[in-house]
Formats: C-alpha cells, sequence, structure tokens
C-alpha cells in the first residue's frame, strides 16, 4: 500500500526513500510543511544538490532530516542555526535552510535564532510552531498560548508566549513571514521568497499537533486544529489597527517584514578581501 | 574536493607573513600559529580568560590567509558553528576555558558520534566555577576525558612550554584529520600567558595531515562505514551532491537513524572505540628523562612537567636515581609504557596543579608494593622545582 502512495506523489523526487513513511502522527502539521517546503524548491526549480538543510531536535525537526532528499545535518536540540552558520560561512553559494520547531528554535536555541537574525546571515529558517513540545510529550511551550493546558501546565498556562516572527523581525532580519498550515498556497509563496532573500530569513508556521497539544485543548482531530487557525488569523495590515486586546489569541499571518541589509557570509569575504588587499597578500 | 588550507597558494602566503626564525611570545599565540600551519582555516569562538588571546590572533590573521574568524554568541554556538564548517571542509579550532568547555560538552560528544574532525583548545584555569578566572590549573583532566555522556573515546594532547604548544596543536590538527575525531588541547592558563622563545620553521617542515575523502561514489553513499577496515571512514563533505545524512542519533553505515536495534548502536559505538584503540601509534606520545635506572618515577603532564624536570635534574646531581615520564598525549593514556615504568620504580610521584586527577590514571598501572603518592597545589601558582625536589628527598 504504501509503495503506491509514493509512487503517486509527484513530490517523492525530493525524499529519501529509505527513510519512509516519515515518524509523524497521522494529521501533524509537519507533512504540510514538508510538501510546501518540497513545492518551493520544485516551483523555484532548485537542485537539491545546491541545498543543505540543517535541524534540531523535535518531531519538527525530522520534517527535512533526514526526510529531504540533500545534504542534512540533523543536530543538538536548540544549535541548528549556530551549525548552520558554519555550514553557510563554508558553503557560501549554496542554499542553507533550517528547519526545526519553535521549542528547538525559541526556547534552547532563542539566543542563536537572534543572533543569526542581527548578523543577517544569509539563511532560511522555517519555524514549526505548535504550541508544544511534542517529542517529549506535550510539555508547555515557549510559544503555548495564555491559558492552555498541557502536561506540564495542567490547571492552566500562566505564562505568555513569545512572539516569535516580530522578535525576530526586531533583532535584524531581511524576511519574516507568519503563516498556519491552513494557507499553503501563501506558505509555499513566502518560502519562495525567503530562499531568494539574500540574508536571514524567518517562516513562522503555525501548525497543529492534534496528539500532544489539540488533545488536551479540546482539539482532537487535524481538522478542528485548522479551523482553530482559520477562525483567528488576522492578516497583518489589518492587525495594525488592531488593539493589543483585540488581537490577544489572534494569529497575525503574513510578511512581517521585507528589507535588505548587508549580509555577514558577502561582509566576512568583503572583508577578507580588503585585507589581504592592504597587506599586499593577492595572488600574482 | 578539497580541504580549505590546502590551496597551493597557501604556501605562498606562510612564507610571505610568517618568516622562520626566533619570536618572543605568548603560548597562546603560538597556539593559535601553531593551528595556521597545521591549516586551520576557520575557528568561531568565544571569549574567556585565559584563552582570549588565542581568538585575538586568529581574528588579526586568518582573514591575510583567506580563512575566517567568528565570535559566537557562546561557547556552544561556537562549537557547533565549528562542526558545521567542519563538514564544509575546512580544518576548524576553537579555544576556551573551564566554563566555556563545560558548555561545549553536548557538542563535543556530537562531534564524536558524527565522527567530525575538529581541535578544541582548553586553556585550563582555576575552578570550580568561576574560581580564580586569571589564574592557570590543571583541572580539567577528567572533564577532557568524561565532559559529555555515553561511552566514547576522546584523544587529548597536552603541551609543556609555549614552543611545544605550537606542535603540539599541529599534532592534535593531525590527529583530528587521520582518526576523524574530535582531539582536545589541555593546555594551561600559566604557559598560555608566559612570554618566551618560540621558533617558527618553514612550512615544508611542517608535517601536515588530511582527512580521508571518499574514493569513489560507494564510499561516499557510506559515511560512517569502515571500507578500508581501520575503523575510520572517509568523509563526504557537504556540497558535492552526496546527499550525505549526518545525525547525533545512533545511525547505521548510511547515516540513517536507527536507535531501535541494539547491534547497530553496537557496531558504531564499538567502532569508535576501536578505531581510536587500534590506531595508538596516529597519537600515543610520551616524553622521557632519566627512566632507565630510576627507582623514583615522577609523572607529570603539561605546564608541571617542567619544574618537574628541573627537580629530576637537581635530584641527580644529589646522586638520586630519580626519572620523569611525561605523557603528551594524555587521554588515551599511554598504559603500556606506564606499566613498564612502574616495574621497575620503588616510589612514583605524580605532580599536578590539582588535588590529585592524573594520579587516578597512573594508579591503575602501578602494582600495590609501590609507594604512589601526589605532589599537588592549587591556588592558581605553579609548582616551583623546589617543592617537587622536596618531595623527592622524601621518598628517596
Ligand atoms: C539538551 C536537550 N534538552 C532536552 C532535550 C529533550 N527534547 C527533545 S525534543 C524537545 C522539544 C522539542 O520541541 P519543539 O522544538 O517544539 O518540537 P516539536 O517536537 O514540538 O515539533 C526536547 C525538550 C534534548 N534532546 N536535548
Ligand atoms: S507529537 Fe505532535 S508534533 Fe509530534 S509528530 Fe505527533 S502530531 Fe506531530
Amino acid at each position: 500500500m504504501a509503495k503506491k502512495i509514493y509512487s503517486t506523489y509527484p513530490m517523492v523526487k525530493y525524499l529519501r526513500k529509505e527513510a519512509l513513511p516519515t515518524a509523524l502522527c497521522p494529521g501533524c502539521g509537519g507533512g504540510t510543511v514538508l510538501n510546501a517546503f518540497a513545492n518551493a524548491i520544485d516551483q523555484l526549480k532548485l537542485d537539491p544538490r545546491d541545498l543543505v538543510v540543517v535541524s534540531g531536535i523535535g518531531c519538527s525537526a525530522w520534517i527535512a532530516s533526514p526526510y529531504f532528499l540533500a545534504d542534512t545535518l540533523h543536530t543538538t536540540h536548540g544549535r541548528a542555526i549556530a551549525f548552520a552558520t558554519g555550514v553557510k560561512v563554508g558553503l557560501p553559494d549554496k542554499k542553507v535552510v533550517v528547519i526545526s520547531g519553535d521549542g528547538d528554535l525559541a526556547s534552547i536555541g532563542g539566543n542563536h535564532l537572534l543572533h543569526a537574525a542581527r548578523r543577517n546571515i544569509d539563511m532560511t529558517v522555517i519555524l514549526v510552531n505548535n504550541f508544544i513540545y511534542g517529542m517529549t510529550g506535550g510539555q508547555v511551550a515557549p510559544t503555548t498560548p495564555f491559558g492552555a493546558k498541557t502536561t506540564t501546565s495542567p490547571y492552566r498556562n500562566i505564562e505568555h508566549p513569545l512572539q516569535i516572527s516580530e522578535t525576530v523581525a526586531a533583532a535584524g532580519a531581511s524576511y519574516v513571514a507568519r503563516w498556519t498550515t491552513a494557507h499553503v498556497y501563501q506558505l509555499i509563496e513566502s518560502i519562495k521568497k525567503a530562499l531568494q532573500v539574500k540574508g536571514f530569513s524567518l517562516v513562522e508556521v503555525i501548525s497543529q499537533c492534534p496528539v500532544q497539544y489539540g488533545r488536551r485543548n479540546r482539539m482532537k482531530e487535524p481538522a478542528e486544529m485548522l479551523r482553530w487557525f482559520l477562525k483567528n488569523s488576522v492578516p497583518v495590515s489589518k492587525a495594525k489597527n488592531m488593539s493589543p486586546e483585540e488581537l490577544e489569541g489572534k494569529f497575525i499571518i503574513g510578511e512581517i517584514i521585507n528589507r535588505q541589509r548587508p549580509e555577514f557570509t558577502e561582509e566576512l569575504n568583503k572583508l577578507i578581501d580588503e585585507v589581504q588587499e592592504h597587506f599586499g597578500l593577492k595572488g600574482e | 574536493m578539497i580541504i580549505r588550507g590546502d590551496e597551493p597558494d597557501q604556501v605562498r602566503l606562510i612564507r610571505k607573513l610568517y618568516k622562520p626564525g626566533n619570536y618572543f611570545m605568548q603560548g597562546n599565540e603560538a597556539v593559535a600559529y601553531g593551528a595556521i600551519f597545521a591549516g586551520c582555516r576557520f575557528y568561531a569562538g568565544y571569549p574567556i580568560t585565559p584563552s582570549s588571546e588565542i581568538a585575538e590572533t586568529m581574528a588579526r590573521e586568518l582573514p591575510k590567509l583567506g580563512g575566517y574568524y567568528l565570535q559566537m554568541e557562546d561557547e556552544i554556538g561556537s562549537i557547533a558553528a565549528m562542526i558545521g564548517a567542519s563538514w564544509t571542509g575546512f580544518k576548524v579550532m576553537t579555544a576556551t576555558a573551564g566554563p566555556g568547555f563545560s558548555l561545549m560538552q553536548e557538542n563535543l560528544g556530537y562531534a564524536v558520534m558524527t565522527e567530525t574532525p575538529l581541535v578544541l583548545v582548553d586553556v585550563q584555569r582555576s575552578g570550580p566555577s568561576t574560581g580564580q578566572a586569571t589564574k592557570g590549573a590543571q583541572g580539567d583532566f577528567f572533564q577532557a576525558r568524561w565532559g559529555t555522556h555515553g561511552d566514547h573515546p576522546i584523544v587529548a594532547v597536552s603541551p609543556t612550554s609555549g614552543q611545544d604548544a605550537f606542535w603540539e596543536t599541529i599534532r592534535a590538527f593531525n590527529i583530528s584529520e587521520r582518526l576523524r575525531t574530535p582531539v582536545v588541547v589541555l593546555f594551561d592558563g600559566v604557559l598560555a600567558h608566559t612570554r618566551e622563545q618560540i621558533k617558527i620553521p618553514d612550512i615544508e617542515e611542517v608535517e601536515i595531515a588530511y582527512r580521508k575523502l571518499p574514493r569513489n561514489e560507494e564510499e561516499a553513499k557510506l559515511p560512517f562505514g569502515d571500507p578500508h577496515g581501520d575503523g575510520v571512514p572517509p568523509m563526504p563533505l557537504f556540497g558535492h551532491g552526496y546527499f550525505t545524512h549526518v545525525t547525533g542519533s545512533t545511525h547505521k553505515e548510511n547515516g540513517l537513524r536507527d536507535v531501535y536495534t541494539p547491534d547497530v548502536h553496537e557496531r558504531l559505538v564499538r567502532r569508535i572505540h576501536r578505531k581510536i584503540e587500534k590506531n595508538r601509534e596516529v597519537y600515543e606520545k610520551y616524553e622521557e628523562h632519566f627512566t632507565e635506572d630510576a627507582e623514583i618515577l615522577i609523572v607529570s603532564w603539561g605546564v608541571t612537567a617542567r619544574p618537574a624536570l628541573g627537580a629530576v635534574l637537581k635530584a641527580r646531581e644529589e646522586g638520586i636515581n630519580v626519572g620523569l615520564f611525561v605523557p603528551k598525549t594524555v587521554h588515551p593514556f599511554p598504559a603500556e609504557r606506564m606499566r613498564e615504568l612502574a616495574k621497575k620504580a620503588r616510589a612514583i610521584l605524580v605532580a599536578e596543579m590539582n588535588l590529585g586527577q592524573m594520579i587516578i590514571e597512573v594508579e591503575r598501572y602501578v602494582n600495590d608494593d609501590v609507594l604512589l603518592k601526589g605532589v599537588n597545589k592549587i591556588g592558581g601558582v605553579p609548582l616551583t622545582v623546589e617543592e617537587i625536589l622536596r618531595e623527592i628527598r622524601g621518598v628517596a
């Protein structure tokens, strides 16, 4: 049976067949993200040989590593962006992509996320925000909505969620967009844009984890979670005229920022050129 | 495919920039120049006393050679960036001290598990915790060995002078490249900041090793296999279209994760151990002075080996049959030679700037009838010739 599905799925050429089927739960938003990413690569006609995909630890980290057929680096929890920084400096002509979860990138890895944005190093981060620590069994995350239930906030969450996209935009990224898994076409377009931007780009994807989040917050079915996303999504343009109270519990979707700033690896190589010129070290 | 720093033009650059001859410099600078001569063209680090001059020297020199200096947001990011860069074909290094070394431990384990060559210099300082931040010590002997979790081998070398630091850093790179493994350089704050005469050789006098690269597509498809039977798999670098998958989780020869099959874990972890055990000739190194007729043996390492030699020379003048054994690669310990020497000795003194760490390793190779005693000092001031000599006289 499984074989049949693979043979009719057009994006299968981008997947590591020997690693399939994926370990993601049925109905997990991770599949949508993998599909959107593969479609973005396909539409841009990017050669996967020109890609290096890096991820941390968590369900979302598995989306592209090992499943995506490229050079893939599956790192330690929270450190994907720092590993990717070394990869990008070594291979400035390749597209370096990080795909990982909100816990991985914004909690334990929050510092690397901010500093990569500040440096404006050319990489694309696809951050899968499912409001929870999925892999470790549904504990509270830095993105868990206020009042939500998790295994470590069994009564209710009394912490305020981090607005990742806004924070990364403020830190200096070139491109930031947020979508949900219910906005697949927009998501693909944003991933394509992010991949083409010279500089740090973040695409935050609000994604469903029916198993660990939905089940504990009265949305057992994946479709219920998607309906929740659709009902509460507010486009950036509209959100501008709304008060913080009105925006409580809403998902602001669209492009948060899109600008040009000097990029890190380019500046680094420019600096090396200048230094070598200055000391008369250029080859004959 | 090329290992960065191996380009023909690098020889011209090094010759132009660093004329052979004697220089007056700090141990830390000697480490940095050693790295440069070994071909290191990527450095990622985070400042910490007493290691910072290594970063400063690399930040100044690497751009001249077309190399990259990155100051990361912390030590965890530094070793992470190094591992990423190593997979693109760079020889990479970072330097840190106790607290930073602690932060790097998780990714040091990752480098062991993914067989990523890198050199990590730990300029040991007084601890625990922030301790005496500016003072030297030798308290990280076991942090280097067992700082990261799980069953893992580690290679650590320890220089005994500034000049030695230059050569030992090069050796650390060569071991790391030959065995596709991280190598720790256990340096210390005293030598790091001591200025002394250091001879810089011509680049042609330096033996430089490079990691094994896959010879064909087939080898590239097994980044964690053992096609040559020496336990060291060729390393398919990123960016060459091999679609290599690298993970710190237990993986099969093709790199894909399999954490459920006991045999896969056994095969991988035992091979990583075997790779280090079986290739002793690649890394084993020790120095001996007057050991032929020694009834009393001093065992010492790193910074303390110098006053230890001074004490041995003086004791010899007094007619005491004392010798000195200095492991230069401290992990894996030169067990066989230690055992041989221990058979001939009546008393063994282990001198080090801590409350007794290497002595625990030495004890494993010494019979009960030998008097084994530590000569230890903490507080940031190295042991003196007199202090060690006094202990020798005490057992003579
Ligand atoms: C240093 C370290 N701490 C904790 C863990 C355990 N851990 C594994 S995955 C994970 C959470 C991942 O959450 P997230 O990034 O949101 O991904 P999800 O599984 O929800 O997709 C944690 C805490 C670990 N692997 N390493
Ligand atoms: S636990 Fe949640 S995030 Fe993880 S695979 Fe299952 S549904 Fe997806």
